[in-house]
């Protein structure tokens, strides 16, 4: 437990290094909203707030492919240079103070967390919220990612933005939302927390809807806010349920009176659970992820940095900083996982399906997502948040990868003058002739997030795999009982679960990059002349997460690769932090597992992945691929897949629709109309006017029965008193 | 209860029964004038009663400023506007009208009767017994009243100076004849 | 005799009510609500014996209002009289808004 770590950060061994800077992390990024805010606000001032000409244009290709700005207005965005320096400079700027703060950290033994408060933010009675930050292993692994990640994509974005109006308000939101992704992580409370949460949620909303003169990316917008709200309110009840039971909000204060609470008790199980809620709602979990696929209604580099690399991993993180709940409540960690495990699955086997490459990697986000979920949920805390770094890696790759081959594809159409679905598989084809250094780079995102060694996701879903057929034998989860059934046969299935969603995904992937880059093109021969690649500010981001794909796994190496390097440096590193609360789950034995059962492990991942791209090659072929206009429909199952199960219509049907004819006829008609208005509005009007009339007619102006009133007022007064 | 001997317990009754039996036929005059003069029947009669009660200045202050003054403007209006005489259609209202005016005056009696019995502590002193007395004795008749008048009361004195020239002034606009107020 | 004042006032007060109630002749129903504050008088005078000094000093108050009130009010009921030519009540519903 972390019981003592109210110390004094004074007499912390991080106080007085670069770490009490820790402030400006979180403010720097503030500092660029501010700034490009003010940039666009005067952009808009200058060339008016709706400039016809520019909105028009811009409207057109949104249309046309829902993708991309426009190449009709050759005229520059205001502000370009200034933003394009700014925007990513202030990230450069967070990063490197990042770095510097890291580099003191493995200085210093620290086993607590370095608080620093700022302000007393909330006192209210027994409520005393201050406005602190922490700084501690997690949330230093989880600031290097934004702002690391972050950064790249900024400049990615330099390049991608870069004939849109709308140049500077999009960096503007994209400061925005590492701002209060920073605050997210470094919030000493769960208050601060849901600052963050309920922050980038609104960036989130921002972004995808940036193009919001198109409905459709508006109503996605408004989708992912509605469906998130559903999840916050769960956030917002556990905390409500920790205040009200433990009477602190502290991350340190909770840890340290958690064990007040019974072990597996209701009211820690139900205080897991409803964090789990929100952590199903902004991760994109079964049954609140509808709306990360029409998240990517935004721009690509908002669905690399937002939608796949940082914010859809705040539920991770809610997780593993609430270790030391979750550990408590074997119900609630068997669930958490089962739910990653089927996610996982159901998404995977959605990705299979579609034709947007956009929406695969949303799916395979959902699915990727589930995995770390599963990780958390059977108290591989390290490990999911291993599996959470390298998905930032690799995924973040395959999005600005996808950017760039939408990029090209956009300028091809543009010449052609086509109107064709740029984003869509079936209209691409044979792009590795034009694009060869993306090609090759996905191909090693590809590979690392199917699990081949020695990327980075091989490392880390292995990882999370491991663990599960570990903890099913040897931890209180194995003995625990969910929903009548052994958490011993819940595990195993989960584990059984995680190897097929591993195979579809090897599978949905080589699809993907089968359709997008090999076989010939099913562009025009004049398209294809003008497909070329990205230029270097884009293309540069993407080498270098290339590499962290590459090597991302030696981040924490298991012990069967001891050859390779140290083994288990995140494990390490992170021990402080969820070192315990993984210990009470595998009942303070630190796992052994025999090197013949983890070869084992290792080997089936491995066979699962190379089965799954070799199924991919042999049953695709991409040269039987027609454009998208003459594709014929899909029959049965494969109809099932692509239209995603119907979730959608289901819901609109059962939730959504319900919900209208509610509102438009009870509450619109019968409770706003009717009881509102005509009741008591209209109704007290008449009240009113009624009385008037009988005032009017009492009004008689003849004194005597003034005097007559008065007495018998003077009488009832009296009587009053008199009969008490 | 005080003992109070049978002398001053007959002319407390006395000049009780003559103030209402003066103050029912004041009410009952169909001629104002009259009225006026059982009226100052009923405030001699309480003067008296004052007297009794130990508040000596107020009995003065009755006769001078009720009886004396008040009354004789009262005659002085009704002599200016010529209303001696009983008007040959009467004022006071009919058969019904005088039933439910007495009901009505029965039951507010009934109400303060009630309210007395539980509102009013009787015979408890608040100040100490035959304090009053002591009061007059030591500072006379008027000094008693004065004292607390210009030390407690000086604020709400100074008020109703205001008050008063406040009523002058509306009396001499109210009462100025129409011809000089035209324009 | 604190019982009694107390009754002699309620009597005379309840005069002045149906005097008010009856009569229609608005000087007469003015006296009327003289006789009424004479009761009230009464009471605090009656009271003071037991409570100290300040319902007599309260007397004082009354009477000085019940004379700013019989020079307006009189005022009054002459401008009435002036449009009127008479003080009767029936005649007077001026008050109507």
């Amino acid at each position: 437990m972390q019981a003592q770590s109210m110390a004094l950060s004074s007499s912390h061994p991080l106080a007085g290094t670069i770490a009490a800077w820790m402030w400006l992390l979180p403010v720097l990024p503030l500092l660029g909203f501010v700034i490009n805010g003010a940039l666009c606000l005067r952009a808009r001032a200058r060339v008016g707030p709706a400039d016809p000409d520019m909105v028009h244009g811009e409207h057109d290709a949104s249309v046309a492919a829902s993708e991309h700005s426009s190449h009709d207005s050759h005229v520059a965005p205001p502000f370009r240079s200034l933003v394009s320096l700014i925007g990513p400079g202030v990230m450069l700027l967070s990063f490197l103070l990042a770095a510097a703060m890291f580099f003191a950290m493995r200085g210093v033994d620290m086993s607590t967390p370095f608080i620093q408060r700022y302000w007393s933010w909330m006192p209210v009675g027994d409520l005393k919220v201050d406005f602190a930050f922490q700084l501690d292993q997690l949330s230093m692994v989880m600031v290097l990612i934004i702002t690391g990640v972050g950064t790249l994509i900024h400049v990615f974005s330099v390049g991608y933005m870069r004939d849109d109006p709308g140049y500077a308000r999009f960096f503007a939101y994209l400061n925005l939302f590492v701002f209060f992704m920073l605050l997210l992580v470094l919030g000493a409370n769960y208050p601060i927390l849901f600052v963050g949460w309920e922050g980038v949620g609104l960036c989130s909303y921002l972004l995808i809807g940036f193009w919001f003169l198109d409905k459709a990316n508006a109503d996605a917008g408004k989708k992912a806010f509605i469906v998130n709200r559903i999840g916050d309110v769960g956030v917002l009840i556990a905390m409500f349920l920790i205040f009200a039971n433990l009477g602190t909000l502290d991350f340190t204060g909770v840890a340290a009176s958690a064990g007040s609470m019974p072990f597996g008790g209701a009211l820690v199980t139900t205080i897991c659970l409803f964090l789990f809620l929100g952590c199903t709602g902004k991760s994109a979990q079964l049954p609140l992820y509808v709306w990360l696929p029409d998240a990517m209604a935004g721009p690509t580099p908002v669905s690399a940095l937002i939608h796949a690399a940082t914010m859809v991993t705040a539920g991770v993180y809610l997780i593993v900083r609430s270790s030391f709940l979750f550990s408590m409540s074997p119900v609630a960690c068997i669930t958490v996982s089962v739910v990653g495990a089927i996610t996982a699955l159901f998404a995977a086997t959605i990705a299979i399906k579609q034709w947007d490459i956009k929406k695969v990697l949303a799916y395979s986000t959902i699915s990727q997502l589930g995995y770390m979920f599963v990780g958390v949920g059977v108290g591989a805390y390290s490990a999911g948040i291993f599996h959470l770094a390298t998905h930032a890696f690799f995924k973040a790759l395959l999005f600005l990868g996808a950017g760039s081959v939408i990029y090209a594809m956009h300028a091809a159409y543009h010449h052609s003058g086509s109107h064709e679905d740029a984003q869509d598989m079936r209209n691409m084809g044979g792009m590795r002739k034009s694009m060869p250094v993306t090609w090759v780079l996905m191909w090693i995102a590809t590979l690392a997030i199917s699990g081949i060694p020695p990327f980075a996701g091989f490392f880390s879903k292995d990882s999370i795999l491991g663990s599960v057929y570990e903890h099913a034998d040897n931890s209180v989860l194995g003995g625990a009982t969910w929903l009548g059934m052994s958490g011993h046969t819940v595990l195993l299935a989960v584990y059984a679960i995680g190897l097929a969603a591993a195979f579809l995904t090897a599978v949905y992937m080589t699809r993907m990059m089968l359709y997008t880059f090999h076989g010939t093109s099913r562009a025009s021969d004049d398209e294809q002349k003008h497909m070329h690649e990205a230029p270097w500010v884009m293309t540069g981001p993407l080498v270098v997460l290339g590499a962290l794909s590459l090597f991302g796994g030696w981040l924490n190496l298991p012990a069967i690769t001891s050859f390779l390097g140290p083994v288990g440096g995140l494990d390490h590193w992170l021990d402080p932090v969820v070192g315990s609360a993984t210990r009470a789950i595998t009942n303070g034995v630190a796992l052994e597992t025999a090197h013949s059962t983890e070869a084992a492990l290792i080997g089936a991942a491995i066979v699962i992945a190379v089965l799954g791209i070799a199924v991919a090659f042999l049953a695709l072929k991409p040269s039987s691929l027609v454009p998208k206009a003459q594709s014929p429909a899909e029959h049965g199952f494969e109809k099932v897949l692509a239209d995603k199960y119907y979730v959608d219509e289901a819901y609109d049907a059962a939730i959504v629709r319900p919900t209208y004819e509610l509102s438009r006829n009870v509450l619109w008609r019968g409770l706003d109309a009717g009881i509102i208005d005509n009741l008591f509005v209209n109704g007290s009007a008449a009240l009113a006017r009624g009385l008037g009339w009988l005032g009017a007619r009492a009004q008689t102006g003849s004194t005597g029965v003034y005097a007559w009133a008065i007495v018998i007022g003077a009488i009832v007064v009296l009587s009053a008193f008199s009969f008490r | 209860m005080d003992n109070y001997g049978l002398f001053y317990q007959f002319h407390f009754y006395l000049f009780g029964i003559i103030a209402i039996v003066a103050a029912v036929t004041f009410v009952t005059r169909r001629s104002p004038v009259a009225a006026a003069m059982w009226l100052v029947v009923t405030m001699f009669c309480l003067a008296a009663e004052y007297v009794m009660l130990d508040a000596q200045f107020i009995a003065a202050m009755q006769v001078l400023l009720y009886a004396g003054a008040i009354m004789v403007i009262f005659l002085f209006v009704i002599m200016l506007l010529n209303l001696g005489e009983a008007s040959d259609v009467t004022d006071i209202r009919g058969v019904w009208g005088k039933l439910l005016a007495g009901f009505v005056g029965l039951v507010l009696l009934a109400e303060v009767g009630i309210l007395t019995r539980t509102g009013i502590p009787s015979g408890q002193y608040v100040v100490g017994r035959d304090y009053l007395g002591q009061q007059l004795a030591k500072y006379g008749a008027v000094g008693a009243v004065a004292r607390p008048l210009y030390r407690d009361y000086s604020l709400a004195f100074e008020l109703t100076s205001v008050l008063l020239l406040v009523a002058i002034a509306g009396a001499v606009i109210l009462g100025r004849k129409e011809s000089s107020s035209a324009r | 005799m604190l019982a009694e004042s107390l009754g002699l006032s309620a009597i005379l007060f309840v005069i002045g009510v149906i005097g008010v109630l009856t009569r229609r002749n608005a000087i007469i129903i003015f006296m009327c609500v003289e006789l009424m504050l004479n009761a009230v008088n009464l009471t605090f005078v009656a009271l003071s014996r037991y409570y100290g000094m300040g319902g007599q000093v309260f007397v004082l108050f009354v009477m000085t209002v019940a004379a700013a009130e019989a020079a307006v009010g009189l005022a009054i009921i002459i401008s009435i009289f002036r449009h009127k030519q008479t003080v009767d009540l029936r005649n007077i519903n001026v008050l109507k808004g």
